[in-house]
């Protein structure tokens, strides 16, 4: 059995890093120059590891999906990055930023890992604005900041609202870099569809030319996956669409253990669905929150007459809002973090309040800033997501107030990985959403861009040497080894399987179904039966998928269905794991809301006695249950409280 | 809302392609112009009309007109008839009911089609790769805030950074020039500081690549910036039109130093 060992170094918490980097072992430049890496993933990870990698003199190959690495998901990224910076001298330092992240993710995340994290976050912005990342400035030219939910102090960095685009153009240049030294090779439009492990160490991987079909093998000293997260299980989620689970599944699968996968994010300000033809759904960036009330009719008569269009919300007096955040909790208000603001707006909703055509949405409503400050400044601050809500809802949010409802956003849980970010294979490293490490149950606003860039810029560069140093003399890879063969031959299997059922579903249809499964009984509020139902419901859906779904065209030229099937095939077993996890976690923390677990006012009941640990599933093989080996939480520096955004 | 269909049909870079007509019904006005095509395919896909069954094949990712993937050339239009917009973002109400609507791909001699409406866009990465980038090194950078940057500069500069890459300045212009795409990232650069200490290497290494790989020449119609979606401004091809100059006085200047020495 694999023993988990999460390699904290030693010391106080502010040595720790300090510690690891003095007594690491590097490799020489003349050895950097032997050794070849693969990253797959062009976000914010990828990008940044690549880049930095390259550099240092290795050799790398990059692999991503779309026609550019500048199209990688984090291009979506809206709101901001979190810094410790402290530049409006608001109070804010690397502790703080240490704290609100262990205390946002509801005590279930590694102290060493997150106060690194914080700790690496001011080079973070120092880096990019050598880049030439616009971020804002204020009139003397100074960068700006603004707030996001779960902290009082304004720390996040934006470039209006497009700050995940900024900062992956600002690492798709250093990589653009690389690529023209000749340091970094990329391949686009390859998707990896397994891991090739030799001697029990991850060596290569197996991809597809999604142009040509072509199978290949790409072999290594080392493998980062950097493939972002699985919140598309779910079908609809703020997800681009080709964010999918294949790479980190299959690492799984070939004995990477798999953290926390119950633990997905809600977001709450999303915009509402609106059609069963609907394929994704946008989200509203959090820091509409920083200008925003959310709000929802006191009186069940005005919920009536807004639903049949009878009144408008601008009708509604004041003293006959219910301000449910606000009210609920004082300290916090509407910045409360995403996981509680979700649930309150479910509770209105379960309740009966919910406004718009299905009742399933709350408002968002700027006109007490718009009268503080005027629409200029609103528009300056958001104009493009106003922009992007009115042509999607047809309406205009300066003047009626948006209408949003919660929708899975980010993936918490991921790839086990210790404190240098190596997955329980030797070799094979994970970076960004890919992994679990940071964000423990809930992930604070702007903290993804952060984690990404300090995994990618900033901690790889050091550890995979620590790795390394131990590989030289180990000649370069072949690709004709058996290893290789077996996992080529059992790809192309798969595939030609998935082509080979010619039911009569097609691949949309089938993940829709997966997709309501998974919202309606491991979403927002999972209790045992609802999460056995689901279990049983993931099982025969299965079965269904393996029997009825239709591919058509073949293994040769761009053939999208497949690429779905396939992605599909591994989310019907990923939804199992899930929903298995949710089950056996008999508590409430962070977005995991048990209803079995909750105080008489309807917060979260965590259980640190029996639950302060890291589930971590290690694959037994196809229809065996996963053994589930736990890592224990030590909270050695600060003191386990229940979260409380009241006060 | 019902509509008659005509789209790009090609297996491969090498075959010859043609329209092919496709009636659809009952679509939403609320649904996306994506949407309704991926109503078609699996309208393709389950009813089985055709044989073999072949999807139309576009590109596509966020949904939310920020990543470039998206590229449709539809009546005439990159990224169809709303000003400001990708094809992701449009919906269907802005269409009328009963409407003929033309799909095509981009067309353009540096993106070769690859299948149906998706094209080879690799161009614009070999462009950026020559100098589309400031050369810091990670780590050993100045603290963020000792580089000050004006608000009204920053906002330029974040103007011209707004470009996605989707490639529909290529695809309205009649000499499918890729004018404006390159004038936005040396433009974004050329308004910040850091910028500076390359600028001359970036502008011209980046217009020559332009030139090797096929673009047309900008003749200043300005169709690119009438349909680009994120509404860059040619003002940013006049600017890189000066970097480009300057580049070249100073250039020649120091070969003439470069002589006497
Ligand atoms: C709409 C939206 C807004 C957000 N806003 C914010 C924000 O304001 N602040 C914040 O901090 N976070 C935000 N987030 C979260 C954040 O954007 C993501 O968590 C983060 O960008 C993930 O980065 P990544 O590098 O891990 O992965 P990604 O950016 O998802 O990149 C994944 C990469 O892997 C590649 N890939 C995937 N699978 C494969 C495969 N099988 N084979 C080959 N390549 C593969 C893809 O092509 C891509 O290049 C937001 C998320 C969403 C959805
Ligand atoms: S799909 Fe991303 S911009 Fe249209």
């Amino acid at each position: 059995m694999t023993q988990l060992n999460a390699k904290i170094p030693q010391g106080s918490l502010q040595e720790k890093w300090t510690n690891y980097k003095a007594n690491q072992k590097l490799v020489n430049p003349a050895n950097k120059r032997k050794f070849e890496i693969i990253v797959v993933g062009t976000g914010l990870a990828g990008a940044s590891a690549a880049s930095a990698l390259g550099e240092l003199g290795f050799n790398v190959k990059v692999f991503c999906i779309q026609d550019s690495p500048r199209r990688a998901h984090s291009i979506s990224a809206q709101g901001g990055i979190n810094a410790a910076k402290n530049y409006p001298n608001d109070g804010d330092s690397i502790w703080r930023l240490f704290y609100d992240t262990i205390k946002g993710g509801d005590f279930r995340s590694r102290e060493a890992n997150v106060y690194r994290l914080a700790e690496v976050s001011n080079n973070i912005i120092d880096q990019c604005v050598a880049q030439g990342v616009p971020f804002a400035r204020d009139y003397a030219g100074y960068l700006d900041n603004r707030s996001f939910g779960g902290a009082q102090v304004s720390r996040t960095f934006y470039a209006r609202g497009q700050t995940g685009q900024q900062l992956l153009l600002g690492a798709y240049g250093a990589l653009s870099k690389e690529i023209k030294r000749g340091s970094v090779k990329m391949y686009t439009r390859h998707e990896m569809l397994d891991l090739v492990i030799v001697d029990g160490i991850a060596r290569g991987i197996i991809t597809r030319d999604t142009i040509t079909g072509k199978i290949e093998r790409f072999a290594a000293h080392a493998v980062i996956i950097a493939t972002g997260g699985y919140g598309n299980v779910y079908f609809l989620s703020t997800n681009a669409l080709n964010c999918n689970a294949s790479a980190i599944w299959n690492c799984y699968k070939k004995g990477a253990f798999f953290a926390n996968p119950a633990f997905v994010q809600i977001h709450p300000t999303c915009i509402p669905v609106h059609g069963d033809y609907q394929s994704k759904l946008t989200l509203m960036s959090e820091s509409l929150r920083n200008d925003g009330r959310i709000w929802v009719p006191k009186k069940k008569e005005d919920v009536e007459a807004i639903r049949s269009k009878k009144l408008r919300a601008v009708d509604i007096p004041e003293n006959d809002r219910d301000y449910f955040l606000e009210r609920r909790y004082p300290a916090f208000g509407n910045l409360v973090p995403r996981d509680v603001a979700s649930r309150a707006a479910k509770e209105r909703c379960d309740a009966g309040y919910g406004i718009g055509p299905t009742g399933l949405a709350v408002y968002l409503d700027f006109s007490e800033s718009i009268r503080r400050l005027g629409r200029d400044v609103i528009e300056s601050r958001y104009g493009n997501l106003f922009q992007m809500y009115e042509k999607i809802v047809d309406e205009n949010p300066y003047e009626n107030p948006m209408m949003i409802f919660p929708a899975v956003h980010y993936t918490m849980g991921g790839l086990w990985v210790d404190y240098e970010l190596q997955s329980t294979v030797p070799g094979l490293f994970v970076a960004g959403e890919a992994n679990f490490s940071d964000h423990g149950a809930n992930r604070l606003g702007a903290s993804a861009l952060m984690q990404g860039l300090a995994d990618g810029y900033f901690i790889l560069p050091y550890t995979l040497q620590n790795y390394l140093a131990d590989q030289i003399g180990v000649q370069k890879f072949e690709t004709d080894l058996p290893e290789f063969e077996l996992a080529e031959k059992e790809t192309i299997e798969k595939l030609q399987r998935l082509l080979a059922i010619q039911g009569k579903y097609s691949v949309a249809t089938l993940h829709k179904k997966l997709g309501k499964i998974m919202w309606e009984n491991v979403g927002m509020a999972r209790d045992e039966a609802r999460l056995k139902q689901a279990i049983e419901a993931i099982r025969s859906l299965k079965q269904e998928f393996w029997k009825e779904v239709y591919v058509p065209g073949s293994l040769t030229g761009v053939n999208d269905e497949l690429l779905k099937a396939n992605r599909l095939a591994d989310y019907l077993e990923l939804a199992e794991l899930i929903a298995h996890d949710a089950l056996l976690r008999n508590e409430s923390c962070g977005c995991h809301f048990r209803v079995e677990y909750q105080s008489e006012d309807g917060e979260a009941l965590r259980n640190d006695e029996e639950y302060k640990y890291v589930s971590c599933w290690e694959y037994q093989g196809e229809g065996v249950e996963p053994q589930l080996h736990k890592e224990p939480l030590e909270y050695e520096f600060v003191e386990l409280k229940s979260r409380n955004y009241k006060v | 809302m019902n509509f008659t269909l005509k789209i790009w049909r090609q297996e491969n870079s090498k075959a010859k392609g043609r329209f092919k007509t496709y009636k659809i019904e009952n679509i939403s006005p609320d649904c996306s112009f994506l949407e309704m095509l991926d109503i078609l395919n699996e309208k393709l896909i389950h009813d089985k009309i055709e044989l073999p069954v072949d999807p139309v094949a576009f590109d596509h990712d966020c949904r939310e007109g920020i990543c470039g993937m998206c590229s449709l050339y539809i009546n005439g239009h990159p990224h169809g008839p709303e000003q400001g917009t990708t094809v992701c973002q449009v919906h269907m109400r802005k269409f009328q009911d009963g409407d003929t609507i033309v799909i095509e791909p981009w067309r353009a001699k540096a993106f070769p089609i690859i299948k149906d409406l998706m094209v080879d866009r690799s161009a614009f990465d070999k462009i950026i790769q020559e100098g589309g980038y400031i050369s810091a090194s990670t780590g050993g950078v100045p603290d963020a805030n000792s580089i000050l940057v004006s608000k009204e500069y920053a906002d330029m500069a974040m103007d011209a950074a707004a470009c996605i890459g989707c490639g529909a300045c290529v695809a309205a212009c009649k000499n499918a020039s890729a004018m404006l795409f390159v004038a936005a990232k040396v433009s974004q650069f050329a308004l910040l500081p850091q910028g500076h200490p390359e600028a001359k290497r970036r502008v011209q290494a980046m217009v020559s690549k332009m030139d090797e790989l096929g673009f047309g020449s900008c003749t200043n119609t300005y169709a690119c910036e009438a349909e680009c979606p994120k509404n860059i401004s040619v003002e940013h091809i006049a600017r890189m039109n000066r970097e480009f100059l300057k580049s070249k006085l100073t250039h020649a200047e120091k070969k003439r130093i470069g002589g006497f020495g």
